[in-house]
């Protein structure tokens, strides 16, 4: 998955900025993703997460600076920007499966009616999906008959079936019962390893430490440090990231 | 009595009449109330404002003044068209009326069911590329309809007592042919009306037990 020897960044964030209302929750927002990087944004709740990843497909419009993809500016609307979307996997805290559609349909869903693959392709290549993903045997199941374990890996496989350039995890595994974190993080180490570019909101710091390449701590609105996984869980830099990960670490 | 039996034919096309009715006006009130409560949720102001003020105009209007203004307003003064025949014409134009004010109530069912639809579920529609319109086709839509069945159920029995006000312009559907039944026979009034209140439940309360039946197969699980 990775573009050999494209060494132009995927994402570009300058000086982004972002309120609602009189809350200022992106503030001078600079952040570069690598093709093929592995970037886990960590930070306390409302520090503007979630808002950063939303941003970067659009889901939320943005009030000052620039996002570049992939050498392009975010369009605005339209055509354009679902395109943009389309490129732009994303999987949610809440999975978020359309509940009126089996397990295969939501895989297939977006690579037909998006990209206007024939079925059969779309379903062929759905079924290997959910195969790698653990889930082919429930295939023709609805998503709530799925552990929230399993629900969670069909979004994956759903946001894969785009071939996007790259996935935003919104703390993925946050609404999962302890047991079944792993094998959704099993399956993400494994996107990393093939060097899927990622972005991934999450406190699991097993997963920073074995596949990102860089953390970001982000607190109110603001990037406040950025390090490799290794440096910043032992050698916090900051006091409001050494209080954050003190926080954590006593869970 | 016996003026039941006698008259039976007639009643049995009258009522065929109001089923009609009924069919045609609850297919385009479905299909235009889909379409109102599409534009209550656009994401363009102008929709939204469009789609709010008629359901709020439409659903405050008695439905007799709607239909009385499709027949002689639309058909006599405007000079609307749909037949040579006077008789389908005007039924015709019931039928936009009935439609009309239909619709205003279908898109509030529907638009309730679309409240239903968690909102993650068409920000991940979003996220794989799907248009505003797609999301609405494939993914909101078909929820909020599944989930809206049985107050449509209502909406439809509702509809099928409202036909009886397109007698207001002459349509011979149930209830004008009751009329016209008392005046031929006035010693039957009584049978007459229960002959044609019975139709009525004939209609209405298998139509309630089949939504309910239908909303709970169709329901989506969650
Ligand atoms: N749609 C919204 N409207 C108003 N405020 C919002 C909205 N979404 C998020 N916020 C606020 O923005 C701040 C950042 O939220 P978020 O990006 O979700 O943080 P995080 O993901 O780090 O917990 C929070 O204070 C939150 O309450
Ligand atoms: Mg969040």
């Amino acid at each position: 998955m990775t573009e050999n020897g494209d060494t132009t960044p995927l994402v570009v964030l300058a000086d982004v900025n972002k309120h609602f209302g009189n809350l200022h929750v992106l503030r001078d927002i600079n952040l570069t993703i690598s093709r093929g990087e592995v970037l886990v944004v960590i930070g306390p709740s409302g520090g503007g997460k979630s808002t950063l990843c939303r941003a970067i497909n659009r889901l939320e419009t943005i009030d000052g600076g620039t996002i570049t993809f992939d050498g392009q500016p975010l369009a605005a609307e339209g055509k354009t920007l679902a395109k943009l979307r389309s490129e732009v996997g994303m999987v949610f805290q809440s999975f978020n499966l359309f509940a009126h559609k089996t397990i295969l349909e939501n895989v297939t869903l977006g690579p037909i009616k998006v990209r206007g693959i024939a079925r059969a392709e779309a379903e062929r290549r759905g079924m290997e999906l959910l195969e790698r993903v653990g889930i082919g045997a429930q295939a023709s199941k609805y998503p709530a008959q799925l552990s929230g374990g399993q629900q969670q890996r069909v979004a994956i496989a759903r946001a894969l079936a785009m071939d996007p350039k790259m996935i935003l995890f919104d703390e993925p595994t946050s609404a999962l019962d302890p047991e079944m974190v792993q094998e959704v993080l099993d399956v993400m180490i494994g996107l990393a390893q093939e060097g899927m570019t990622m972005m991934v909101v999450t406190h699991e710091m097993g997963f920073a430490r074995r596949a990102a390449n860089r953390v970001v701590f982000m607190a109110e609105g603001q990037i406040v440090e950025e390090n490799t996984p290794e440096e910043f869980f032992t050698n916090a830099r900051t006091d409001r990231a050494k209080d954050f990960l003190s926080k954590i670490l006593t869970h | 009595m016996q003026a039941l039996f006698d008259e039976f034919p007639v009643i049995l096309e009258a009522f065929w009449l109001t089923i009609r009715l009924t069919l045609a006006s609850g297919l385009l009130a479905l299909v235009l109330g889909t379409i109102l409560a599409g534009m209550r949720v656009s994401p363009l102001p102008v929709l939204r404002g469009i789609g709010t003020a008629y359901v709020n105009i439409v659903r405050n209007t008695p439905l007799t003044l709607v239909i009385v203004f499709c027949g002689l307003g639309l058909g006599l003064v405007l000079d609307v068209s749909f037949s040579t025949s006077l008789s389908t014409n005007y039924l015709w134009l019931s039928i936009i009326g009935l439609s009309a004010y239909t619709a205003a109530f279908v898109c509030e069912a529907i638009r309730a069911g679309i409240n239903t639809v968690p909102l993650g579920q068409a920000e991940a529609a979003r996220a794989i590329g799907l248009t505003f319109f797609q999301n609405l086709r494939l993914i909101v839509l078909p929820q909020a309809l599944r989930a809206v069945i049985a107050p449509l159920g209502s909406v439809l029995i509702a509809l099928i007592k409202n036909t009886t006000i397109a007698a207001a312009i002459g349509v011979a559907e149930a209830s004008l042919t009751m009329k016209t039944l008392f005046e031929s026979h006035g010693d039957a009034v009584v049978p007459i009306f229960f002959g044609f209140a019975l139709g009525f439940l004939i209609l209405t309360l298998p139509t309630g037990l089949l939504f309910t039946w239908l909303s709970k197969r169709l329901a989506v699980v969650r």
